[in-house]
């Protein structure tokens, strides 16, 4: 593969912003931002991994197919993460207070009885009896 | 090289190039790995198998008197952990396409040969250690590692076999980023991306499953190691950990696995249906793309093997209803094997009933798939012997039936020797029968609610279960009376010439076995895969002799 010669003050360059975000980051980490603590980590991160893979990792100055690829499996990270969240975001809401389960010791003794030998089965008998 | 070696090649081929061991051990060439790997994965068959038999006999009686509970689970988590870590997710890809993939885009090799020699190497490794925790005691936990069992309770050796199973992963990426790469840079002058055959997009659909799902593993059994030998809290509750992350970060690989299993199988499929109706395919586009397609849904469907955890009921209608959604490139393929089929000039050789018998079974697999993303009935179903039979029928059906329909068509070009035609008919209708037979109680015996997992059961079920086990044996016997006439065939088949199915494409068109360097003259493509319209440059030489054979 050609690719062009990268000067090492690039690379020393890249290595001090690094630095730098890398100090920002414990720095913000003492201000309290409410909602935006995460935003504001995640960002910072974000663009240190854009670095560490457009220079270090040569991205930059590599075919667009490459760009291609490490654009999908971003993609595909997002994905496996925001198909997750649905369950852990929702996992709360409720149509009808029936559909709540219930918490083990108010199950009635009879349900508990049919369902005992199968283990956590019986949590789902519980809630579906009402 | 290439030109000194092209002229004094005759009679040459990559098996007799070189004879010592060590000329096998540290070989580059990509045929010779395919073969290795296949002498390897027949042993992890064996193993599996083993297994089966054991539990299959343990089954014939309600009671629990052959083995043991503990000795039982052990058995299960062996065969599964066997049957696809190092089976099944390798058994296509890294023996069938190792050998054809370089060839079908005519090139002399993968993108990367020692990389390709390192993965069986890791492969190996893995499958060494996972050998190690079955006869070293043994894991209970089923293949799927469920935690908190695996990391906090299971009183066996889950870390050796997590381990085997995280090695074993870098090989399939290793031969993914090869066939990746291989397929993008070194197709042959002429081979367009439309004219390659349906297998190798197959084989790239299914890479790219694998680079993009198998890091994920990979991470996920980390953290069980973490957390069973250091007790860093990711999964178990009682440290703050969520069980159900771990299903979702584990069937974020493992479903799309599924597909790893099965889309080789279909690429397989493609080609044998095509040869023996003397038909191209019917709607190539759509066959393509339906791979990338299927390869592409298989990621976002993951949580229908989570609807009775404790997954939101929401979250459960979102991953049914993108379930009903893969079905859609999987009933395109079907539909238009079928097509390929109608008014085509079909002759019944050994491959194409293996590729009959897929059609069939894995039909029935991915009907019976539909009931499973359905969430109600999934309440019923969910953990009983209709999802072992399910599974089955889309990994056994589907998977194994194209890997040995593959197997028989490409076993003259892999070893210049043609099988026993008529032992391989017979051995393929032994293999249907017994495949059904041992499967197909199971859903009735699913429906009727009885558990995966367990060694005892109610009396009732005793019938089923004896058919079951009676098919597990006429399956065992159709196994090995192959293994038989095809190890036989080594020595004594017929000597294949280089087109004996007059097949078209570029694997054709070199000698059986081909040459080390697969072309003595590197080729260039003229014509659209299929292109059973026109003659083939090798086929008059021997085609209507093997038709005699059968």
């Amino acid at each position: 593969m050609e690719h062009p010669v990268v000067p090492v003050s690039t690379y020393l360059k890249i290595f001090a912003a690094l630095m730098v975000l890398t100090a920002l980051t414990v720095a913000v980490a003492f201000i309290d931002w409410g909602f935006f603590n995460d935003v504001v980590a995640m960002t910072i991160a974000v663009i240190k991994a854009l670095l560490v893979v457009s220079v270090f990792m040569h991205l930059k100055y590599s075919a667009r197919l490459l760009w291609l690829i490490a654009g999908s499996s971003v993609v595909w990270f997002m994905v496996m993460v925001g198909l997750t969240l649905t369950d852990y975001r929702s996992r709360d809401w409720l149509l009808h207070e029936g559909m709540r389960p219930e918490p083990w010791h108010s199950v009635p003794a009879e349900v508990m009885q049919d369902a005992a030998p199968s283990g956590h089965n019986g949590a789902e008998a519980g809630s579906t009896g009402h | 090289m290439s030109t000194a070696t092209s002229t004094a090649s005759e009679g040459k081929h990559y098996l007799n190039a070189k004879h010592t061991v060590l000329s096998w051990l540290l070989t580059v060439d990509h045929k010779r790995i395919g073969m290795m790997y296949l002498v390897s994965l027949v042993v992890f068959f064996l193993i599996g198998g083993a297994a089966a038999v054991l539990f299959r006999l343990e089954l014939m009686t309600p009671a629990g008197d052959l083995l043991r509970s503990e000795t039982y689970n052990k058995l299960f988590t062996m065969h599964g952990i066997v049957m696809i870590f190092f089976f099944l997710i390798p058994s296509i890809p890294a023996v069938l396409g190792n050998f054809l993939l370089p060839i079908m885009v005519g090139t002399r090799d993968v993108a990367f040969p020692k990389l390709n020699l390192a993965s069986w190497y890791v492969f190996m490794l893995g499958g060494i250690l996972a050998f190690v925790a079955i006869v070293g005691g043994g894991v209970d936990t089923g293949w799927t590692f469920y935690t908190p069992y695996s990391t906090m309770y299971a009183n066996s050796n889950v870390i050796l076999a997590v381990c085997g199973a995280f090695i074993a992963g870098f090989s399939s990426i290793m031969t993914a980023l090869n066939f990746v790469v291989t397929i993008h840079k070194m197709r042959a002058p002429g081979l367009t991306w439309f004219r390659l055959p349906l297998f190798v997009w197959a084989m790239y659909a299914t890479s790219l499953v694998v680079l993009l799902g198998t890091p994920v593993v990979a991470i996920t059994l980390v953290m069980i190691f973490v957390e069973r030998a250091f007790g860093l809290g990711i999964f178990n509750p009682a440290l703050g950990g969520d069980p159900v992350l771990f299903q979702h970060l584990f069937w974020f690989y493992s479903h799309p696995a599924v597909y790893i299993m099965i889309l080789p199988s279909m690429g397989v499929v493609s080609e044998i249906i095509a040869c023996f109706s003397r038909r191209r395919i019917y709607g190539y586009k759509f066959v393509a793309y339906s791979s990338l397609a299927i390869a592409v849904i298989g990621f976002f469907v993951w949580g229908h093997h989570m609807f009775v955890s404790s997954q939101s009921t929401y979250a459960g209608m979102i991953f049914s209803f993108l379930t009903f959604f893969v079905a859609v490139p999987t009933a395109i393929k079907v539909l238009n094997w079928t097509m390929t089929m109608y008014k085509g000039s079909i002759s019944l050789e050994a491959p194409m009933l293996y590729a009959f018998g897929f059609l069939g079974l894995f039909t029935i697999g991915g009907m019976t798939g539909l009931f499973l993303s359905t969430l109600a009935t999934d309440i019923h179903l969910h953990d009983t012997y209709f999802v072992v039979a399910h599974f089955h029928y889309v990994m056994v059906g589907g998977g194994v039936m194209g890997f040995l329909g593959g197997l028989h068509f490409w076993w003259p070009k892999m070893t210049g020797r043609m099988y026993p035609e008529g032992w391989a008919i017979f051995a393929a209708i032994v293999i249907f029968v017994g495949f059904n037979l041992t499967f197909f109680p199971q859903f009735q015996l699913g429906y009727h609610g009885m558990p995966r997992r367990y060694h005892e059961y109610p009396a009732d079920f005793q019938v089923l279960h004896i058919m079951s086990t009676a098919g597990a044996s006429v399956l065992g016997f159709g196994y090995l009376l192959m293994a038989g006439y095809l190890g036989w065939s080594l020595k004594f088949g017929k000597k294949a010439g280089a087109n004996p199915w007059d097949a078209r494409g570029l694997e054709w068109e070199t000698s059986s076995p081909p040459p080390t360097e697969n072309f003595l003259v590197p080729p260039v493509v003229r014509h659209e895969a299929y292109a059973y319209e026109f003659e083939s440059e090798t086929s008059p030489e021997s085609h209507p002799s093997s038709e005699s054979s059968a």
